[in-house]
């Protein structure tokens, strides 16, 4: 089932001095499946707007609708939401407290009342889906190595078992391997698992390597809603909003602009180099 | 001998139990040999773990060796008496840019070191104003450091280290928690540092775009230093880099891709403009070729 | 939220407030304090009501940014008035129910506490209005300077005082964002007996102790890396320096207290 934002507004410090409208108008519809990029200058409000999914900032005005039903009814189970719709925050390690890998992970689905064998089993499962061995499950959080935290820390996400899963920039800090090792990791669990992502990136190149849809933040607004390719095609109007596209973009770019003969705008590796071949040899 | 030598440079993390035994022994730094000339600009590459971050705080006495000699401007850093000395030579800048400031207003943090150097005030204020220039932050000499963006952060932290009148700044993975432009923002400071004020500058980062104009690059992996060479050189090795962790940047991936079609199409790239300038090139020559 | 809290924020114009030497503004503060406690009369409070609509006038700070200050201790006050007005001694009874018992004198007093803490909380929050948190601190640091001979760590404390400052809004910032990532596990922070109320808060309190020490750790090794050593040998960008308009205030503050003792 979708979740549907319907007209959001939040407006921060509201009457204060320091008041200030993080969300303008946005209305959204994000469905089953779907694999998402947020894209937007430090600032432009993604992290507001995913905070909004599960419920953690209530709108100032506007609805947000799962499952068919107002997440602002007064009646409404939050804990059930935010066990469907998980949220993985920067520097998810920084939230560890527990003294085994294995306790920390179990902190989830324990809130949600889960008990003997299906919480052992949530958590092995959560564990071996970001590739944490069993030989690390007895040992203490901290004094594992950076990028094995990061993956413990969305394990402990993982093993509510949502059906979304919300990454506020899950490779800050991290090496380009283990970069790419996690974009990997969330790139499986949509496969296999068939869980809806949202991934917040700063790295164009990572957003149009990996997902279907992208939404483009600036000041609280939702300024564009396309696919990557369409997106991209327009990286003039990027650059406005302090973004960019990926290199091969660029490259291929200046290569029209030089008077090569290509056709349509890349945004991977692969498309460059065809283009690029093609230009060469089809003049 | 250049201004930070460093031989057979040895250093190992040593865990203790309750009873101060030994528990295990870790090398973080094995045999390293390196003597960095005064202004040079000089990049060192690894992934997380490799040891960078061990060696850089070995050039500013933070740490000193095991075993073997690190030397700063001629001062051994483990003669306990130079201390002060090669701190004044070597500035640092860390990776976390909130906990490195330590005044409540950016004129504050900037004046921080030369006041412990017991510099005069009048002094200070000049070097202050000096300093903020030179990072571009002149108009934030009034600001909380609170308020401003993580680029900004570490170009006051920058300020911070330039007004000490150093020779030298190391800077440990200064944009691994920084968005695009504030990466963008503080490697542009460093060079600019380097070609005109001649400080010698030592950039740790994971970075391959970011060592581009690096005047010699250091790869490092489990201690120890796995490759030397300028940028290009290094560049040109990616079975290698792979190996250790490192991704090359996606239009220097690009221009591998290409050179497999085309035959004699030249690598490294290490730019979008050098890839644009050598497939205009290819292309030219192709054609005149086949007509 | 904590963040929204105005009260003590150094407020950024130019006036001879701002500029007057913060030894002289705590000393003025601290007496201000006393003579509050000392001289209860009516004349007093009308002394020194003046004497503080003088001080708010030179320092340039609008009246309604200070009246807001006093909002957030709104409800301390309007609970301590009450305290006193329903639960009254005198003769003069107004309306005796039960325990209320309210009375002339009662009433009399009431306004006095009710002046008096408005008065207090009014007269220190213009000394942060006016003074930076540094020069609040070298201040503390210069006037504590007598008590280095009793092994007080003078310096050190004013260091410390100084980093907690730069380090609060920080720290606050990541209390909200552990919050959030437990209630996105579905921690609770909010209902349950007062046992479960402690136990929740072991998820946000680890996890931000294990911060402030990596934070402490860090901010250690950046100072030393910037020759820090102690206060010996260290010089000041902004050195405290006694000038003309200082001894001008001490004479001024001197007269004023010549004269509350006399007409009070």
């Amino acid at each position: 089932m979708p979740i549907i934002l319907d007209h959001i507004n939040y407006i921060y410090s509201e009457k204060t001095v320091y008041e200030k409208a993080a969300l303008k108008d946005v209305s959204l519809v994000i469905n089953d499946g779907e694999f998402i990029g947020i894209i937007g200058h430090t600032g432009s409000g993604k992290s507001t707007l995913v905070q909004h999914l599960n419920g953690l900032i209530k709108a100032s005005s506007g609805h947000i609708y799962f499952n068919g039903e107002d997440i602002y009814d007064d009646d409404y189970d939050m804990k059930k939401l935010r066990s469907k719709v998980g949220l993985v925050f920067q520097y998810p390690e920084h939230q560890l407290f527990e003294a085994t890998v294995y306790e920390d992970v179990s902190f989830g689905p324990k809130n949600l009342g889960l008990k003997g064998v299906d919480l052992e089993l949530r958590v092995y499962n959560a564990l071996k889906a970001v590739g944490i061995g069993e030989d690390l499950i007895d040992a203490s959080p901290f004094e594992l190595s950076g990028g094995q935290k990061r993956r413990v820390a969305i394990a402990g996400v993982l093993a509510m078992e949502p059906e979304y899963l919300i990454l506020d920039e899950p490779c800050a800090g991290l090496d380009p391997k283990g970069r790419e090792e996690i974009l990997e990791l969330i790139s499986k669990l949509h496969r296999e698992k068939k869980i809806t992502i949202i991934l917040i990136s700063h790295s164009m190149e990572d957003v149009a390597d990996y997902v279907e849809r992208l939404l483009v933040m600036d000041d609280g607004m939702v300024l564009k809603d396309d696919t990557p390719q369409n997106v991209f095609a327009d990286y003039k109007e990027l650059e406005k909003i302090g973004l960019g596209a990926p290199e091969v973009t660029y490259a291929v770019q200046q290569l029209k602009e030089k008077g090569f003969n290509i056709d349509g705008t890349p945004i991977n590796i692969n498309q460059a180099k065809e283009m690029i071949l093609k230009g060469i040899f089809n003049d | 001998m250049g201004i930070i030598k460093t031989g057979k440079l040895m250093f190992d993390y040593i865990r203790r139990d309750e009873e101060d035994k030994v528990i295990a022994v870790n090398r973080a730094l094995d045999d390293i040999n390196l003597d960095i000339k005064e202004g040079d600009f000089v990049a060192i590459l690894g992934h997380n773990g490799s040891g960078k971050s061990t060696l850089a705080k070995h050039l500013n006495a933070i740490l000193t060796p095991t075993e073997g000699t690190v030397w700063v401007d001629g001062h051994k850093t483990n003669d306990e008496k130079s201390v002060w000395d090669i701190r004044k030579t070597t500035g640092m800048v860390f990776q976390n840019p909130d906990n490195q400031i330590i005044g409540n207003v950016v004129e504050e943090d900037v004046a921080f070191g030369p006041e412990n150097l017991g510099v005069p005030t009048n002094k200070i204020i000049k070097r202050v104003e000096e300093s903020l220039k030179m990072v571009s932050m002149e108009k934030y000499r009034h600001h909380s450091p609170n308020k401003l963006s993580g680029g900004q952060k570490q170009r006051v932290a920058i300020a911070g280290i330039m007004a000490m009148r150093p020779k030298c700044i190391v800077l440990d993975e200064p944009t691994a928690m920084l968005d695009p432009d504030g990466r963008q923002e503080v490697i542009s400071t460093a060079l600019r540092l380097n070609k005109e004020e001649n400080i010698t500058i030592i950039l740790i980062t994971h970075y391959m775009d970011e060592i581009v104009n690096a005047d010699k690059v250091i790869v490092m992996d489990k201690g120890k230093v796995v490759m030397t060479g300028t940028p290009r050189e290094i560049f040109n090795r990616p079975g290698e880099l792979e190996k250790y962790r490192i991704i090359l940047p996606q239009v220097s991936r690009l221009a591998i891709e290409l050179s497999k079609s085309l035959e004699g199409f030249s690598l490294p790239v290490l730019t979008v403009e050098e890839l644009t300038m050598k497939v205009m090139e290819y292309k030219n020559a192709n054609n005149t070729r086949s007509y | 939220m904590i963040r929204d809290i105005t009260i003590g924020q150094y407020y950024p114009v130019n006036s001879v407030l701002h500029k007057l030497d913060p030894r002289i503004k705590i000393i003025a503060t601290m007496m201000f304090v006393v003579e509050l406690f000392v001289f209860d009369s009516f004349l007093g409070y009308v002394l020194m009501a003046a004497g503080l609509g003088a001080v708010i006038l030179a320092s340039h700070v609008p009246l309604r940014h200070i009246l807001k200050g006093l909002r957030p201790v709104l409800f301390l006050l309007i609970f301590t008035i009450l305290l006193n007005t329903i639960h009254a001694t005198g003769d003069n009874v107004l309306v005796e129910w039960g325990f209320v018992r309210i009375t002339v004198e009662g009433l009399i007093n009431a306004a006095f506490l009710a002046i008096r803490l408005i008065m207090l909380i009014i007269g220190s929050s213009l000394l942060t209005f006016t003074t930076t948190p540094s020069e609040l601190t070298d201040g503390i640091e210069k006037l504590g300077t007598p008590l280095k001979v009793f092994k007080v760590p003078v310096h050190e404390m004013a260091m410390m005082m100084s980093i907690a400052l730069r380090f609060i809004p920080i720290l606050v910032e990541e209390t909200d964002k552990i919050m959030k990532a437990q209630q996105a596990r579905g921690a609770n922070f909010d209902t349950g007996s007062i046992v479960q109320k402690a136990k929740s808060l072991v998820p946000l309190l680890v996890p931000l102790f294990v911060s402030a020490f990596r934070r402490a750790n860090d901010l250690a090794m950046a100072m030393e890396a910037r020759c820090y050593r102690g206060g010996k040998g260290r010089t000041k960008m902004k050195p405290l320096r006694f000038g003309g308009k200082d001894y001008l205030t001490m004479v001024g503050l001197a007269m004023y207290l010549a004269m509350l003792i006399v007409v009070v």
